[in-house]
């Protein structure tokens, strides 16, 4: 029976040929990722345990990003032990703040996770790196700690969603529409337990930074992960790092790989889209209502990288935003602030009335840097819209694309950015 | 005898369970504090050792803190019933031997206050006021050994590597829930 990627690389990573869903398997970690919030738990647990050991500093990667620079004191000790663990345990890749950003964003950019790996973190959004062709998935604390311990994790081998993407996306709409409007469609637990696959024409021409979108948001469908075959795109990105195809291990799903469901999506068909309060699949078609905006808001793992800011600039420039809306752009890394400063992309955000922030999670779950008030309305292009996800639990959050993002603010109100199609150009090219 | 929390929303995610704010701790007692804030606050004053809690599905959706079973527990919580998790919620109560039970259904049958009767053995939990029994799908076996084991950092260490996959997350149980047995034909 065909294989699907999924479980190609678990079986590479467990010792086996073959695989099939359902089945129990103790996973090998190529890496593990360590924040701020999750990993001094994790550390404590094992100290407690006399179980203090790392299986690899060279396998794990540190980057405190949630509470940095730290907004308090707490916030500041939990720096400090990840901090100490990392130079009492001689952990080699090490981004401190002023040399990294979100863990997410910076992990896919060093080219450490390479095709084929395994990945696990104590943090949801670990399914980013899925659009490397990578099984990377989210975990609790106790898990990161095994993993720690290890290298290693349990796994229940999942089942698969097979998403297939027809067509190409119109002017104005995003990968972070196509992927708002899947879950719309499959429902926010649609993909429970499950990988969610990308594959299809839209797909084989969309750039690295639009499937990481894709892939980030796969936890909102409550996948497992996302995954993305390798092709000529993710081998140019790997080459760009120094990586090249010999220092890695294609998969591709066989032709007669079983899936649990296929969906099928017209990227042509597809048109910005929002997701209103309080649940990802709560989606609309952007401008659809009027909806006035108190804050606006661009970054996180999801939607914080150099194409995403590109297309806020282009629609921002010349413009000011409305005088009763609040913006915050936050790159996500120090690398893609370089970056922005340098294509004169900062000048413009802040020339139309926006702050312009550290790259961190901040705000995105209501930390630090832009927590929300009580009845405040944020349109943002973060990922979650739930419940006091932003800070104050009668706040409102609007999930969209960056480049709704950035034509609310302008308006004061959530508006549809295709109204700027003649001025902006082709959104979403990352050109690496 | 345990009194029965009803939330009987579907969705119900990590940040009404315990928001990011409370994130800076990891001590049980100091998030048990904070448990089901968002979504109601008078909650951790009335619940008491030992009591449950039914919900709707997908509980525990988002992000993947595990201070959203501590939290639970910490307030005195000794089991959840719902439809189905969300996986990491789901593994991460696996991990701590937390109870999470897979029961279509489940917050329908009760009111919230009524007194309930947890019987692991028989695979229900009654309600004493109506008499209403609701059945949960069995707790898995790899998860009974890693709650027999203390957790999953004990079982790591006490077992030989291979012996996680003799074990089963497979049982006969509800639609759609992650004790769903795998399409291993």
């Amino acid at each position: 029976m065909g294989m699907t990627i999924a479980e190609k690389i678990l079986a590479a990573h467990s010792g086996h040929d073959v695989l099939v869903p359902g089945q129990l398997i103790e996973c090998a970690t190529d890496w593990v990722l360590c924040h701020e919030i999750t990993t001094p738990a994790a550390l404590r647990m094992l100290e407690e345990r006399g179980m203090d050991r790392v299986f690899n500093p060279d396998q794990i990667v540190a980057v405190p990003d949630h509470s940095v620079p730290a907004m308090n004191i707490k916030a500041a000790q939990m720096y400090q032990k990840l901090k100490s663990w990392v130079q009492k345990n001689g952990i080699k890749h090490f981004y401190d703040v002023g040399r990294g950003g979100i863990a997410h964003v910076v992990l896919e950019n060093t080219g450490l996770m390479k095709p084929g790996q395994t990945l696990v973190s104590g943090d949801s959004h670990t399914c980013n790196a899925g659009a490397l062709g990578t099984f990377a998935t989210g975990v609790g604390s106790t898990d990161l700690a095994g993993a720690i311990y290890a290298g290693k994790v349990w796994f229940k081998v999942p089942e698969t969603m097979l998403i297939k993407v027809s067509g190409r996306l119109q002017p104005g709409v995003t990968p972070k529409d196509l992927v708002l409007e899947v879950i719309k469609r499959i429902g926010a637990d649609g993909a429970n337990y499950l990988v969610m696959e990308w594959v299809g024409e839209m797909i084989d021409h969309l750039d690295m930074e639009g499937r990481f979108t894709l892939a980030n948001m796969a936890i909102e469908a409550g996948g497992k992960t996302g995954i993305i075959a390798v092709d000529d795109t993710t081998r140019a990105y790997m080459a760009a790092r120094g990586v090249t195809p010999d220092q890695y291990t294609e998969y591709q799903s066989d032709p007669d790989a079983k899936y649990k469901v296929v969906i099928e999506v017209d990227a042509g068909a597809t048109e910005p889209t929002v997701a209103y309060p309080h649940i990802p699949s709560n989606g609309r078609v952007a401008g659809s209502d009027r909806i006035k905006v108190s804050h606006a808001y661009v970054g996180s793992c999801t939607n914080g990288r150099i194409s995403d800011l590109r297309d806020v600039a282009r629609i921002l420039k010349g413009h000011k935003i409305a005088d009763d809306v609040q913006m915050i752009v936050v790159p996500a890394t120090q690398l893609i602030w370089k970056q922005a400063a340098q294509e004169g992309l900062l000048e413009i955000f802040v020339d139309a009335g926006a702050s312009v922030s550290y790259p961190s999670c901040g705000a995105c779950l209501g930390m630090h840097s832009g927590v929300l008030g009580p009845d405040d309305v944020c349109i943002s292009s973060t990922n979650r819209n739930f419940v006091g996800r932003m800070g104050d639990p009668t706040a409102q959050i609007y999930l969209a694309s960056p480049a709704t993002v950035a034509a609310s603010a302008i308006a004061g109100f959530i508006s549809d950015p295709r109204a700027y199609n003649d001025t902006i150009g082709t959104l979403g090219k990352a050109g690496d | 005898m345990p009194t029965v929390h009803v939330f009987a929303r579907d969705h119900i995610n990590t940040d009404e369970i315990i928001p990011a704010r409370y994130l800076t701790t990891d001590i049980e007692s100091e998030l048990a504090k904070f448990a089901m804030e968002d979504y109601d606050k008078d909650f951790v004053k009335r619940v008491k050792p030992g009591d449950i809690m039914v919900t709707g599905a997908d509980f525990g959706c988002g992000s993947s803190r595990e201070h959203a079973v501590w939290c639970l527990r910490g307030a005195g919580i000794s089991a959840i019933l719902a439809p189905n998790f969300a996986r990491i919620f789901y593994r991460n109560a696996i991990n701590n031997g937390f109870l999470a039970l897979e029961a279509q259904d489940v917050a329908a049958a009760f009111t919230d206050g009524d007194e309930g009767t947890l019987d692991l053995a028989a695979g229900t939990l009654t309600n004493e006021r109506t008499g209403q029994k609701v059945a949960f799908a069995p707790v898995p076996p790899f998860a009974l050994e890693i709650q027999k084991a203390g957790g999953w950092l004990e079982y790591m260490r006490d077992h030989m590597p291979r012996d996680v996959e003799a074990q089963s997350l497979n049982v006969v149980s509800t639609e759609g829930g992650h004790g769903h047995a795998g399409q291993a034909e």
